[in-house]
Order: structure tokens, then sequence, then C-alpha cells
């Protein structure tokens, strides 16, 4: 019966969860898989998880993804519940992506820049064709890439430098500002947004939300004329001063992909005409995520340079209200829970609805039959 | 469920508690009280505040949690109810939550509770001073689906600029011949505010005019705390020839005979037989110990459901 179904208790419950950890076990004739096989084998997993989990810890990552049977926007769900409980000690220096230890980047404009391309592990130019070898039971055998004999140098100039010289790129804004920087995991969303704020939202904010406004963008709903001006993945340190020392120390060396996108000409402030630029940045390595950001960063500056609000990417409350994957899933699932007292205050107000519109039927029906009798008559 | 009376004490050892009492930290759980504070001082007023992750999903009752564990003390008695039963699974996950993580005694018993979390019901006995009422709100804002913008609706609440909803009321006057909200009935607060009362049924409207007790609404994933402090007058909105009007029902309830509390609808097979039952479970089962029966009074649903140990287990669960 529908009744007792929604007043399951405490036994149904225990109940449920001992049958989702079988199910997320599998067939115990298969080996387990082990956090640290997630860790280093489904790294992009890993590394989306830890972007949009705002937490950066690849195995507390692997952990989640273990947990929730390999759906990443509740492994990033458990890694923000666990990150809200951890003690607040300060804030990290700015890091430094002009001084990343670069993996990959590449830049689609120009031929070639100073420091080159340089491709990295990339499933660019890969045919999409399914490995069979991979299938295989047993270690595959690695073909590992060739080394290079020239070293590469030990910063390569970012696009910003490139351009720096004949001024064509809008360059990086100096935050005088001393504030500490709008934290989301703090305070409430406020509008209108700055910035730093929105660029915030936008690296917690869901992948494939972020990636289908930069693609609604592209096809003219907001366009912004985007151009990959630079991608660049690898390691940047982060440094941190504590207070009892009142110097920089280097915390850890972590994995980031940012994104420079080129955007049309404005005249910013007066200035003569420049490139407009998108920012994005995510941890680890995800391209999609940092490419997409940096378009809907771009968009949602409409306002700031002077451009009328008209497509939804470029709306900053449509954005940053809807681009939280944790609130969106809480909020779209929470309909599973009974809401049997509204549904009944809602069925007593339908069948009322209904009832009067017989009885004005019927006294339709019988009014006009009356009249043709009338008429007969 | 049949053990009203009795009060469950959870006696789980203070130090194998993983987390802080009542698992936010200090300083949250500090900002969390500022903004109750301003809330009380400001009645209806939407205080935005920083909402965290809780470890239940958004829309699942964390603004409601968030309030609670700010508020709550040893010496407190937790009841937390869903759709007005006590026995509902997200109630039973939450109660259960602050049982393990604020060492609190818990009961179904509306009298004897401290704080009362719940979800769209207010409970049919009156609330009492001294008791404080927290309520899970999923959307804050009253003025939502007429704007969509919270930009917008906040200038709307700084004008007190309100005729959008009473032209809302009155398309529903010109559509249906009354007006249509059944539950989330907007309300004024002491004649300032618009306020959103959670979606409680409308029949619940009028247990929050003047009521001796706090009213807390937490919305953890729109990040906004709201309050009624005691005795506050809540009027629901309505026009002179279209007066506020509450549920009422042909039938009384089945298991208890009750024909003044708000009734559930259960459907019975697939033939279009059903049967009316109290939706405050421990209201109708107080009724049925007093000796009130109604029509169907010893039907499978007034027993004891092997749930309804629920507590047992639970103490079982924290012994483990």
């Amino acid at each position: 019966m529908a009744y007792v179904a929604v007043k399951g208790g405490e036994r149904a419950i225990t109940n449920a969860h001992k049958w989702l950890g079988e199910v997320r076990r599998g067939d115990t004739k298969i080996p387990e898989l082990s956090v640290s096989q997630i860790r280093e084998q489904m790294s992009l997993a890993v590394d989306r998880v830890m972007a949009e989990g705002s937490c950066f810890d690849p195995e507390l990552a692997a952990l989640a993804i273990k947990q929730a049977r390999g759906d990443l926007p509740e492994a990033i769900f458990l890694l923000r519940a666990y990150r809200t409980t951890l003690p607040r000690f300060g804030f990290s220096q700015p890091v430094e992506t002009a001084q990343m230890a670069v993996h990959r980047r590449v830049s689609a404009a120009f031929k070639d820049i100073p420091g080159g391309q340089v491709l990295g592990p990339t499933f660019d130019y890969t045919h999409r064709l399914l490995d069979f070898k991979l299938a295989a039971e047993g270690e595959t055998e690695i073909d590992s890439a060739a080394q290079s004999y020239s070293e590469m140098p030990e910063e390569l100039a970012t696009i910003a430098q490139v351009f720096e010289h004949e001024g064509l790129l809008e360059i990086d804004g100096v935050n005088n500002n001393e504030d500490p920087p709008f934290d989301l995991t703090r305070e409430p969303m406020s509008f209108p947004a700055e910035r730093d704020q929105r660029l915030q939202a936008l690296a917690r904010g869901d992948e494939g939300f972020l990636l289908s406004l930069a693609y609604s963008s592209q096809r003219g709903w907001g366009n912004t004329h985007p151009l990959c001006g630079e991608i660049r993945m690898g390691e940047v340190s982060i440094g941190f001063i504590p207070d009892e020392l009142g110097f920089e120390i280097e915390l850890a060396d972590v994995p980031m992909t940012e994104c420079i996108m080129l955007s049309g000409f404005a005249s910013i402030e007066g200035n003569a005409p420049q490139y407009t630029r998108g920012y994005g940045l995510t941890f680890g390595h995800n391209e999609r995520k940092a490419m997409s950001m940096s378009i809907v960063d771009r968009a949602l500056r409409a306002r700031d340079m002077g451009g009328e609000v008209t497509a939804p990417c470029q709306d900053e409350e449509f954005v940053l209200y809807h681009s939280d994957v944790v609130e969106a899933s809480g909020f779209v699932q929470h309909l599973k829970l009974p809401h049997y007292v509204d549904f009944q205050a809602d069925l007593q107000f339908l069948r009322r609805l209904r009832s009067e519109f017989t009885q004005a039927k019927d006294a339709l029906n019988q009014s006009s039959n009356e009249e043709t009798k009338v008429a007969a008559q | 469920m049949n053990e009203i009376s009795e009060i469950k004490i959870d006696n789980k050892p203070p130090q194998e508690r993983y987390y802080t009492y009542a698992y936010l930290d200090e300083q949250t759980k500090r900002m969390i009280r500022r903004a109750i504070l301003k809330a009380l001082s400001i009645p209806g007023y939407q205080v935005p505040f920083g909402s965290r992750e809780m470890p239940l999903p958004y829309g699942w009752g964390t603004g409601g949690i968030q309030l609670t564990a700010a508020i709550i003390g040893p010496n407190d008695v937790y009841k937390c109810i869903d759709q007005g039963a006590d026995d509902t699974t997200n109630a039973v996950s939450i109660r259960r939550f602050f049982a393990t993580v604020a060492d609190v005694a818990t009961t179904e018993d509306t009298a004897k509770a401290t704080i009362i979390q719940s979800r769209h019901r207010i409970p049919e006995r009156p609330l009492q001073s001294g008791q404080i009422m927290v309520l899970q709100v999923p959307q804050p804002e009253p003025l939502r689906s007429l704007e969509p913008r919270e930009t917008e609706t906040r200038a709307m609440h700084a004008y007190e600029e309100y005729g959008l909803q009473y032209v809302s009321l009155y398309e529903n006057i010109s559509a249906y011949g009354r007006i249509a909200a059944t539950a989330g009935y907007p309300v004024m607060i002491d004649e300032r505010y618009l306020m959103s009362p959670s979606p409680i049924p409308k029949f619940d409207n009028p247990k929050l005019d003047m009521s001796p007790a706090i009213l807390l609404f937490g919305a953890g994933r729109e990040k906004r705390i709201y309050a009624v402090p005691p005795y506050t007058k809540v009027r629901s909105l309505d026009f002179e020839d279209y007066p506020f009007e509450t549920q009422t029902w042909d039938e009384v309830c089945a298991l208890c005979g009750s024909d003044t509390s708000y009734l559930d609808e259960v459907v019975l097979d697939d033939q279009g037989n059903h049967m009316f039952v109290c939706s405050d479970s421990h209201f109708c089962a107080e009724r049925r110990e007093n000796g009130h029966l109604g029509p169907l009074a010893g039907h499978s649903l007034a027993q004891k459901s092997d749930d309804s140990n629920a507590n047992r287990v639970l103490q079982e669960g924290i012994a483990k």
C-alpha cells in the first residue's frame, strides 16, 4: 500500500543502505577496486570531483568516486560535505600560472608561440576507436612516449606576455583591493556579482551546465566570438604565508588547467580597442571545463563591457544560481520526498473545480434542453 | 506509534563523536545564531546567511537542520516530523542525525518537545510558550513564482511593493472563482513583510498568528533564514469579498474520528476506495490512546508497524 511505502522507517532505511553496499561492490568474484587504482587510472574523474568539490585531495576524491559507484555528482557532494567540516587556517597566495611546470600548452591564435606548442597527454587527434587490447585480462604493454633531448624552458611565456608589447590584449587587472576575495563557501550569493564571485561560482560549477551554456553562446545566444588564446596544463606551486612565520612557504604542487579565451574587441575605460578575454581555471586536467568556463566568464562580462544582457549565458542570476550541481541535484531529487500533504490540498481544490464544472455543464444542458422544448412547441 | 509519552535518551558518550557537538563548528553556529537574532528582530525579513553543505542533500531539510544545530543543547527534547508524521523516512533520518551528533533526547510527543523540526506541517496540538518550531523551507521567496529575479524581489520587499501578489490572487479569482493557493499560502507578518509560511497547507496558517512559540524558517539551498517571534500578527492575504478560508473535509479521521485535524487521503485499492486519516500521527495516536475511535478503528494502519520500533532500533544502533 502506498501509505506504507512513504512511512517506511528505520529498518527500511538500514536495509536499503545495506543493499546499496552490496550493489556498490558488485560481483564478489571480481576483485574489488582500490582507491589508489581509481586515483591512478580514473584520474580525469578524480580531477572533476576535486574541481567541482572545491577540494584538492586526489585520495579523498578517489574514495568518494568508489563510494558513489562512479556517480560523479554524488562523489562531488560527498567531497563537499567533508570539505565543509574542515577548519580554515588561512588563504594561499594567488597561484602564478605563468610559472607553471607545463605538461601541455597549446594556442590556436598563433602557429607558433615562444616555447612552442606542447601537445602533452591529450585525447585530441586520437581516433575514437575502441581499443580492445585494453579489454584483455592482465597488464597491457605501455608504448612510452619518446623523451625530448632539448630542454623545456623553465617558464613558458603566456599569451598575455606575447601580446604585451603591442597592448593588443586586455591585461590582467591588478587587484588593489585589500579585502579578501568573495567566498561562496562562506557567504551567500549576492548581486550584482563581481568577477571574483562569478569566477568562483564557475570554477565550482557543473561541467555539463557550463559546457551547454558555452555552446549556446557559440551558436549565437550571446556570442562572444571566442578564440582559444592559450590552454596550459601542468603543476603550479601553492604558496602560503603563515602568521607565525611571516614569509611565504610552499605547500604543494597542484596540477591545474588554465584557459585564456580571446574574445571580441572593446575599448575598456576609454583605452584603445583591445581583445577582451575570458578566463577559466580548474584543478587537474580538464580542458572542456576550463574552456567552457572562459567562454561563460566572458559572456557574463557583457554588462561590464557596456553590452546588453539578452542571452541566458550573459545573465549572472541565471548562470550563477543554477550552475551548482550539488544544489541542483538536491533540489530536483527532493521531489522524491513525500509531498502528500500539499498534494491533498491541491487534490481537494481540483475536485472542487471539477464538481463545479460538472454542475455548471449540467445546468447549461438542462436550460438548453428546455429552450429546445420551448422552441419545438 | 504507541509509546508516545516515552522520551528516549541517547546515551552515547560524547568522546565518541567524530564531529563537533551538533555537527557544525562553533563559528558557523555563531554565524547562524546571529542570522536568527536578526530574523527575529525584523519579523518576516529573509536574512541571507552562509549556509553550509550538510551531509544531507539540499532540498531535504538542510536549512532546518542548520537552524536546529545552531540552537540545540543537551537539555533539549527534539521532535522531527515530515508531512505531520514522526515515522516518515526523512524525519526518521533527521531525528537519528541529531540523536547521534547532539546527544539529545527525542520524542514524538508534541507537548514534551522543546524543538520541533517540521516539513510541510504545524502540529495540531497548539504550540506553547518556550517551544521553538523549526520549519524546512524549499523556496523562501513568496514572490518567486511571480518574479524569478532575486534582485527584483529584494527591491519589492524593501519598497513593500506587493501589488503584484494581490494581482495574482485576483487573477485566481477571475479564473477559478477563488484564491487558488492551497499550500504555501502567502502571509503578511506584522503588516510589513510578505512571507512564505513554507509549503504547509493553508489549514495551518491560522496556527502561525499570535503563536506563543518561536517560529524559525530555514532555507539551506537558497541560503536564507527568517522568523516570526512569539505573539506576532500573521495575516493570510485575502480580499474583503473573498475572505481567507482553510480546508475542510466531509469525512472524519477513519482511525480516531477527529473532525478538526488535517486529513491525508489513503488509497485502499485500485477500485477508487480510499480512507482519510490524520496527517499528524502523534495527535491521532494520542486520541486513540484516549479511547477515540473512528469508523475504521483497528485498521492495519493503526497497528504498530515493525518500523514503529524505530526508536528501539535507534537505541540499539547507538549502543553499538
